[in-house]
C-alpha cells in the first residue's frame, strides 16, 4: 500500500458559533499532486491548515505521514508540510529575498551551510537570484508571490499545501508556479492545490476533491470529476470550456472527459477523418 | 461622444529614494472610450491595469503623486484638474478587495453612505439605494450584515454602493479576482444587466477571457505600461501569440481553431462556445466548405 501522506477520520472543527468541517474522511496518498475545490466558505482553507497542525480537529482526528497532528508541534510538522497562504504579504517580512529565505532553514537549526545551499538553491530554483538583496516588498506582485513559495521550497517539505496561489496571478505567471510544483510533483513531493480555477485544476491535477458545506462530496481523477454534471452544478462549479464543448458534440462521438484543447483536437481530427474517409 | 480620453499619457509614481526616478508605470497610453462602451483590460501582473483605473477617476496622480503628462480626459473633464471628490460622483470606482471598502453595519447603509454624503433629502437617498440594490439583486439581503455575506454577494454591494452614486462611468479593478466561479458569475452578470438596461460605460480589469468573450465591446491588453493591443473580442483572442507576450490567455475555444489547423482542419475562427459548436457541427455537415 502506497504510504499516506495524510488521513483524516471523521474531522470536525467549527470556529466560534460556525461549523466549518462537518466530518471529513479522505486519505492522501504521498507523491500525489491532488485539488480542492468548493465553493468560497465550504471549509477548503480550513481543511488545508489541519495538514500543518495550525488548527486540530474539535473531534476525529488528522494523521500527517502516520502522525496525529495532535501530538505534534506546529514547528515539528513545518519540517514536513510547507503551506503556501493565499496572499504572500502574510508571508513575507524580511528586509532581503535571501534573509526570507534563510529564515525557515534557520529556524530548523540547520548548520550555516547548509542554510546557504538551501537559499542559494531556491534563488536559482525560483529565478530570484537577482532579487537576493532587494527588500521584498519594492518587488511586483508575481515575484513576491514566487518569493513566499521559495521559502517553503527551502524549508524542504515533503507536503506543499498552496491555498489559492494563482488567485491574483496572470495566466502566464499562474503556469510558471505550477510548472515549479509540477516539477517537485515530479521529484516526489505530494501537492495539495486548491484553486477556483478549472482549467489549471485540468491541467495540472490528478485527482480532485470537491467540497460542500464542510464535508468531502466529490473525490475522482479531474476526467470523471468534471463528468458529473449534476454534482458539479449544485456546487456551482462548471467543467473547462473546453470539456463543456466536447460535451455538447458528444452525439458526434467526442469523449466527454476531453480536458485540454490538444486533447480536444486529436480527438476531433480523429473523428473527422474516420467520418469523412479523408486521413 | 468620448468617456475616456487618453494621449500620450505617461505616468511614473514617486521615486521610493531620493535622486532616483520610478520607471513609467504607464507609458504613451492612447486609449478611447466611448460613452456606453464596454472595455475589458486585460495584461500580466504589473502591466498597469490598476494604474491607469486609478488615472480613470484622478485617483493617479491626485492622490498617489508622482510624475504625469499627456491628455488625461474623462467625461469632458480634465482629470487633473477636477477634484477627485467631485469626478467620483461621476466615475465610480470598484476595487479587487470588497473588504477594503465595506464597512457599514447593513448592506442598505452601506449602499446609503455615498448619496448620504451628497446632501439629497431622505426620500431621494431611499430612491437610490432601492435602485442600486434592485439593479444588483441584492433586495433579499438588504439589512444582513457585510459578515454574512459571501464574497459574490459582497463584491455586489461595493458595485451598489458606487451606483447609487448614479455615476455615468463605472470602473472595475479585478472585482472577481478571489471569488468563486458563482460569485464571479454574479459580478458579470451585474455588470451585463448594467451595460444593457442602463448604457453605462463600463472599464473592467479582468482576467476571465470566457467571460470577455461573452460580454464585453472592446478588449484593450496591456504590457509593461503600454497598451499592446485594443480589438473587438473576436479579433483580439485570434492573437494568441500576441496575448501570450501580455500573459492573457484567450478562452479555451478560440485555441481549438488553431490546434485544429494544425492537424489540418481548417475552421472559421470562434471565441464563444455557442460558435464553436456552431462551427465544428458544420464542419461535420459540409466536410468541404
Amino acid at each position: 500500500m502506497a504510504e499516506l501522506a495524510a488521513r483524516f477520520r471523521g474531522v470536525h472543527y467549527h470556529y466560534p458559533g460556525v461549523p466549518a468541517l462537518e466530518g471529513v474522511d479522505f486519505e492522501l496518498r504521498a507523491g500525489e499532486f491532488c485539488a480542492l475545490v468548493g465553493q468560497n466558505g465550504s471549509g477548503k482553507s480550513t481543511l488545508a491548515k489541519h495538514l500543518n497542525g495550525l488548527l486540530k480537529p474539535v473531534s476525529g482526528f488528522v494523521e500527517v505521514f502516520g502522525r496525529d497532528t495532535r501530538s505534534q508541534a506546529v514547528g515539528e510538522l513545518a519540517r514536513k508540510v510547507g503551506y503556501v497562504f493565499q496572499n504572500p504579504d502574510h508571508q513575507i517580512f524580511s528586509a532581503r529575498v535571501r534573509d526570507e529565505l534563510a529564515f525557515g532553514p534557520r529556524n530548523l537549526r540547520l548548520p550555516h551551510d547548509e542554510v546557504e545551499r538551501r537559499v542559494d538553491e531556491a534563488l536559482d530554483g525560483f529565478g530570484l537570484r537577482a532579487y537576493a538583496d532587494m527588500p521584498p516588498a519594492t518587488l511586483g506582485f508575481g515575484l513576491r508571490r514566487l518569493v513566499s513559495v521559495a521559502a517553503v521550497f527551502a524549508m524542504r517539505p515533503s507536503l506543499f499545501v498552496l491555498d489559492e496561489p494563482t488567485a491574483e496571478l496572470d495566466w502566464r505567471s499562474a503556469h510558471e508556479l505550477l510548472d515549479h510544483f509540477r516539477e517537485l510533483h515530479q521529484q516526489g513531493h505530494t501537492i495539495l492545490l486548491i484553486s477556483h480555477d478549472m482549467e489549471l485544476v485540468a491541467e495540472y491535477a490528478e485527482r480532485v476533491l470537491l467540497m460542500q458545506a464542510g464535508r468531502i462530496v466529490a473525490d475522482a481523477p479531474p476526467g470523471a470529476f468534471f463528468g458529473q454534471t449534476a454534482r458539479l452544478r449544485e456546487a456551482h462549479l462548471s467543467p473547462p470550456q473546453v470539456m463543456r464543448l466536447a460535451q455538447r458534440l458528444g452525439d458526434l462521438g467526442m469523449p466527454p472527459e476531453t480536458l485540454t484543447v490538444d486533447a480536444f483536437a486529436d480527438a476531433f481530427a480523429r473523428l473527422w477523418r474516420e467520418a469523412h474517409h479523408a486521413g | 461622444m468620448l468617456a475616456v480620453e487618453f494621449h500620450e499619457f505617461y505616468y511614473r509614481y514617486p521615486a521610493a529614494r531620493p535622486n532616483e526616478a520610478a520607471p513609467y508605470a504607464l507609458r504613451g497610453i492612447e486609449l478611447e472610450v466611448e460613452v456606453g462602451e464596454f472595455v475589458a483590460l486585460m495584461g500580466h501582473t504589473g502591466a498597469g491595469k490598476s494604474t491607469l483605473c486609478m488615472a480613470m477617476n484622478g485617483l493617479v496622480p491626485q492622490a498617489t503623486g508622482g510624475a504625469v503628462r499627456g491628455v488625461q480626459r474623462v467625461l469632458g473633464h480634465e482629470a487633473r484638474a477636477v477634484p477627485v471628490a467631485r469626478l467620483a460622483r461621476q466615475v465610480g470606482l470598484v476595487f479587487q478587495d470588497p473588504e477594503s471598502q465595506l464597512f457599514s453595519p447593513s448592506v442598505e447603509q452601506e449602499v446609503a453612505f455615498g448619496p448620504e454624503n451628497l446632501g439629497l433629502s431622505v426620500d431621494a437617498i431611499a430612491d437610490r439605494v432601492d435602485w442600486a440594490l434592485d439593479m444588483l439583486d441584492l433586495q433579499p439581503l438588504r439589512k444582513r450584515g457585510p459578515t454574512q455575506l459571501s464574497g459574490g454577494q459582497k463584491q455586489r454591494v461595493a458595485i451598489a454602493a458606487a451606483l447609487a452614486m448614479q455615476p455615468e462611468m463605472l470602473i472595475l479593478d479585478e472585482p472577481t479576482s478571489g471569488l468563486d466561479p458563482l460569485g464571479t458569475a454574479e459580478v458579470f452578470a451585474a455588470i451585463e444587466r448594467l451595460c444593457a438596461e442602463r448604457e453605462m460605460t463600463v472599464v473592467l480589469a479582468t482576467q476571465e477571457a470566457e467571460q470577455v468573450a461573452q460580454s464585453a465591446h472592446r478588449v484593450v491588453v496591456m504590457s509593461e505600461g503600454s497598451i499592446l493591443l485594443d480589438a473587438p473580442p473576436v479579433t483580439a483572442f485570434m492573437q494568441p501569440e500576441l496575448l501570450a507576450q501580455a500573459g492573457v490567455a484567450p478562452p479555451q475555444v478560440s485555441l481549438v481553431a488553431a490546434a485544429l489547423k494544425e492537424r489540418g482542419i481548417v475552421v472559421p475562427a470562434f471565441h464563444r462556445l455557442d460558435e464553436a459548436e456552431k462551427a465544428l457541427r458544420g464542419l461535420w455537415q459540409h466536410p468541404h466548405g
